[in-house]
């Protein structure tokens, strides 16, 4: 029945070392900069080590199988982590295979300090370590034939899987282990960029097989021996607690074998999923609502307004903006307001544990699987070494599966232990909408103006929103406080307010840029129109000491054809915006329906992320950033009434569908040797700042609030 | 007991005539390439064929399904070699790849019968099948390149 690989093969692999570079460890660290998770998961934060053996497996069949420290969750590191380390090994593309890592110190983040998926860092912080890891293990190869051969290694050479010597060869099979008894040399050359033939090329998605046929496993598909299933009733509310509960009639439905109280509610247990929805539904619950959120969405806009009129905790400031405000040619005052966004993954939120005695095994779609360990061990007692994580693949995520205090798999976690049955905990979709943990609403108060040659003299920024976790009180202002914009107006000044409401909060692919760069995007083309200027002329001038931000606007407008003649009725809008070490410009074509609704039918994308080492992936994420974006511009919220969440399934959090995604959505990639940059997340940021600015271009209209919705925009 | 037939094997399960399919073939008959998204048909990852339809299986009650052809997913080729999961790989048309089960078996219904379908014709049979991912350009894309293998024959 189980159809789960166990766990603890891996693990001992990881321990003995086993075929290629038995017990090689190398000390390697690549010291930098903590981000805001690795800040947050610095216990236990350690230096990432480099031990080849831990990410690579060469079997005496010729098989190759990567051992990826990242997780799958659709942006395609399953492939790019294999390019990278299959490019130095020189290896059969044809034998390799992928799996996720166990949590281990191995596969520590090298720049943050912890296992962990997220910040679209997957790319460039391990380009060096997978490339290292596949020269190590090809070098210990060519060592191995050599020395069967008794020549110097320097006269052989490595082809598709095979070291050969003149008409000898042998087969990285045939050498794994004699290599694995070998001790790699301390410093590893690596391929000149002349050399490569998979990066900057591409290569299909190598989970792309198991996608179309049924066979990849997720989370939710897990099937452990005698497994139950487990179905959770959750507080109305955020931070109600359950007072009482009958299951007498919960218990009365066929397949239904337990109930159980946890600390987050109420578990049925069944048989199977439907069984345990049923039960569910059965249950006869008494809350405790002394404690919990009463927030009203309605008149959340109006809080946010008052905190606004004062100068909330000083962000950042240059010149004087009160000085300033008089001498201004022209001003403007806009407010831009967000509201709370659900990451509604296709799969929903699910883990599946077993504790038996000592040990206690989880299987789970998770971005921190090192942090689910810790805290599925301090639930039951353990030691994190007693906790092992399976990762499956992730059907979706965006930030969802990647709670610093692992919310879904502490909750499974508790209805095994509380039940001793091995389970699996399935959320519905009303959970999965319904179960917080949401990008948090915010407003920006913006009063900016200009001189009499037009260009911004002062800008006073006030924002007013919940801070995510481990903010240190300026993190919703990334995305401003660092615009390039913002280094070229004489007068400015930025703060921020992060009320404390009580909803939980979490980053939502792209984070603080998901609404900054809005708010920025949509000002800076307000002043543009107030000078007189044409929107992508004006911001060539604010950013001509920023080549890379210039780049991409350049490029995307010369390819989208900016200024040239369009079809009758349609209209262009613009957005450039740096995240995550990338640089992303886009323009939107839009129509308005005889309905008054807008109507996208293009957006043109030009993304400048350092070297693009799978440029048909960058492309897709690109494309899979836009539509993602434009569905949380035109229908994303979640709204609140007396504390309860008023959405709960996809007709009333309504997402995009393939009707109302553009008919073109074309990216273009800078040519780039800059740094490398992120792809997962920089293609949000400017997609509805350049709708609404389109949306203004075609109507006259200032698109300031969030979502667009039904929006008659002919009215 | 209810007798089903499933990929053109039968299968006895022992369930209540309301349970919807999707959980009949999850979790009893242990087809997990069936997803489920929404259990209101709002999603379609559960899209399933009965008799050649394609149906959303989580709001489909499993007495239904008694004496009808299912096909799930896993029926559909046993080698990838459908035009529709062909098109997929060569238009690498997955990204997280939970919805794609959905999309693959409406599209293959829609390829079916109509198999040439325009633009306009996608847009109105896909609609129905969400992908978070935002897949829809390559899916568009993917549906017209099956419509072009299965033109020439579905040959390999």
């Amino acid at each position: 029945m189980s159809n789960i690989t166990a766990n603890t093969s891996r693990r001992n692999f990881l321990k003995t070392g086993a075929s290629l570079t038995g017990g090689l460890i190398i000390g390697f660290m690549v010291p930098a900069k903590a981000g805001r998770l690795g800040k947050l998961l610095a216990e236990p934060a350690g230096a990432a080590t480099f031990a080849p053996n831990a990410f690579l497996q060469i079997g005496s069949d010729n098989s190759i199988k990567i051992l990826l420290a990242h997780a799958e969750m659709g942006q395609g590191i399953w492939t790019t982590l294999a390019m990278l380390l299959g490019e130095e090994l020189d290896a059969d593309w044809k034998n390799i295979t992928v799996e996720h890592a166990p949590p281990a110190k191995e596969y520590f983040h090298t720049a943050w300090g912890a296992q962990m998926t997220g910040g679209s860092s997957t790319t460039w912080s391990e380009f060096d370590r997978y490339r290292k890891a596949g020269a190590t293990a090809r070098l210990l190869l060519v060592q191995a034939a050599a020395n069967k051969w008794k020549v110097q290694p320097a006269v052989c050479r490595t082809e598709n899987g095979f070291v050969i010597n003149g008409n000898k060869k042998l087969s990285y099979g045939e050498l794994a282990e004699s290599a694995g008894k070998l001790t790699a040399p301390a410093d590893i050359p690596l391929r000149s960029k002349e050399q490569w033939k998979y990066i900057g090329k591409g290569m299909k998605r190598l989970d792309a097989p198991v996608k179309v046929n049924g066979k990849a496993v997720f989370g939710i598909d897990v099937k452990v021996e005698g497994m139950k299933i487990a179905v959770v009733a959750h507080a109305p509310a955020m931070g109600s607690k359950v007072k009482s509960f009958d299951a007498t009639a919960a218990k009365k439905i066929a397949g239904v074998v337990d109930v159980v109280q946890i600390p987050t509610g109420v578990a049925v247990i069944a048989d199977n999923t439907w069984a345990a929805i049923q039960g569910k539904k059965a249950l006869m619950i008494q809350w405790d609502l002394s404690t919990a959120v009463t927030l009203n969405s309605a008149e959340q806009v109006d809080a946010f307004k008052k905190l606004a009129e004062k100068d909330g905790k000083e962000v950042a400031k240059g010149g004087d903006v009160a000085l300033a405000m008089p001498k201004a040619v022209k001003s403007i005052d806009a407010d831009y307001t967000v509201p709370y966004l659900a990451h509604a993954s296709m799969e929903p939120l699910n883990c599946t544990v077993k504790i038996t005695g000592d040990k206690c095994d989880i299987w789970t779609g998770t971005q921190m699987p090192g942090g689910d360990q810790a805290a599925a061990a301090k639930i039951l007692g353990f030691k994190p070494e007693q906790v092992s994580v399976t990762t499956t693949f992730l059907g979706g995520a965006f930030g969802r599966r990647a709670t610093m205090d692992s919310d879904f798999v502490s909750e499974a976690v508790h209805i095994a232990k509380a039940s001793g049955k091995t389970i699996k905990m399935t959320w519905t979709r009303e959970d999965d909408t319904q179960g917080g943990y949401y990008r948090p609403s915010f407003l920006h108060r913006i009063k900016a103006g200009i001189d009499d040659k037009g260009m911004p003299l002062f800008w006073k920024h006030v924002i007013a929103g919940q801070a995510l976790p481990g903010d240190d009180g300026n993190g919703s202002a990334e995305g401003i406080s660092d615009s390039p914009y913002v280094k070229v107006i004489p007068n400015f000044h930025i703060s921020q307010h992060a009320p404390v409401l009580g909803i939980t909060t979490l980053w939502l692919r792209s984070v603080g840029h998901t609404h900054t760069a809005f708010a920025m995007e949509s000002m800076i083309d307000e002043l543009a129109h107030l000078a007189g200027k044409d929107p992508v002329e004006y911001r060539r001038i604010l950013l001509k000491d920023h080549a890379r931000n210039l780049g991409v606007l350049n490029l995307a407008a010369a390819k989208a054809g900016w200024g040239k003649p369009l079809p009758a009725g349609h209209f262009q809008g613009v957005a450039v915006h740096e995240s995550f070490r990338s640089y992303c410009a886009q323009v939107a074509e839009i129509s308005i329906g005889a309905d008054g609704l807008v109507k996208v039918h293009k957006f043109t994308s030009a993304i400048d992320c350092g070297l693009a080492v799978n440029p048909d992936g960058v492309r897709a994420q690109i494309e899979s950033c836009v539509n993602y974006a434009l569905s949380a511009a035109l229908y994303g919220a979640i709204t609140f009434k007396d504390g309860k969440v008023e959405q709960s399934n996809f007709h009333d959090y309504r997402v995009l569908r393939l009707n109302e995604s553009p008919a073109e959505i074309e990216t273009h990639i800078v040519e780039s040797t800059e740094q490398m940059g992120g792809v997962g997340e920089p293609g949000f940021p400017p997609v509805a700042p350049a709708l609404a600015n389109a949306i203004f271009a075609a109507t006259g209209k200032r698109i300031r609030q969030l979502p667009l919705g039904e929006l008659n925009l002919k009215g | 007991m209810i007798q089903l037939t499933i990929n053109q094997q039968q299968y006895q399960v022992d369930a209540p005539p309301e349970m919807p399919l999707l959980w009949v073939i999850r979790d009893l008959v242990g087809l997990t390439g069936t997803k489920y998204g929404c259990g209101m048909a709002q999603c379609g990852a559960c899209t399933i064929h009965l008799d050649g339809e394609a149906i959303r299986s989580c709001v489909t009650p499993v007495s239904k399904a008694v004496g009808k052809k299912i096909t799930t997913i896993e029926g559909l080729s046993a080698d990838n070699s459908h035009p529709v999961q062909r098109a997929w790989l060569i238009e690498d048309a997955p990204q997280c790849g939970y919805c794609q089960s959905g999309q693959i078996m409406s599209a293959a219904v829609l390829l079916k019968e109509n198999p040439e379908p325009s633009d306009q014709d996608i847009d109105d049979a896909m609609s129905g099948n969400i992908c978070r991912c935002g897949t829809y350009p390559r899916i568009r894309k993917a549906i017209h390149t099956a419509a072009r293998l299965q033109k020439e024959g579905g040959i390999k």
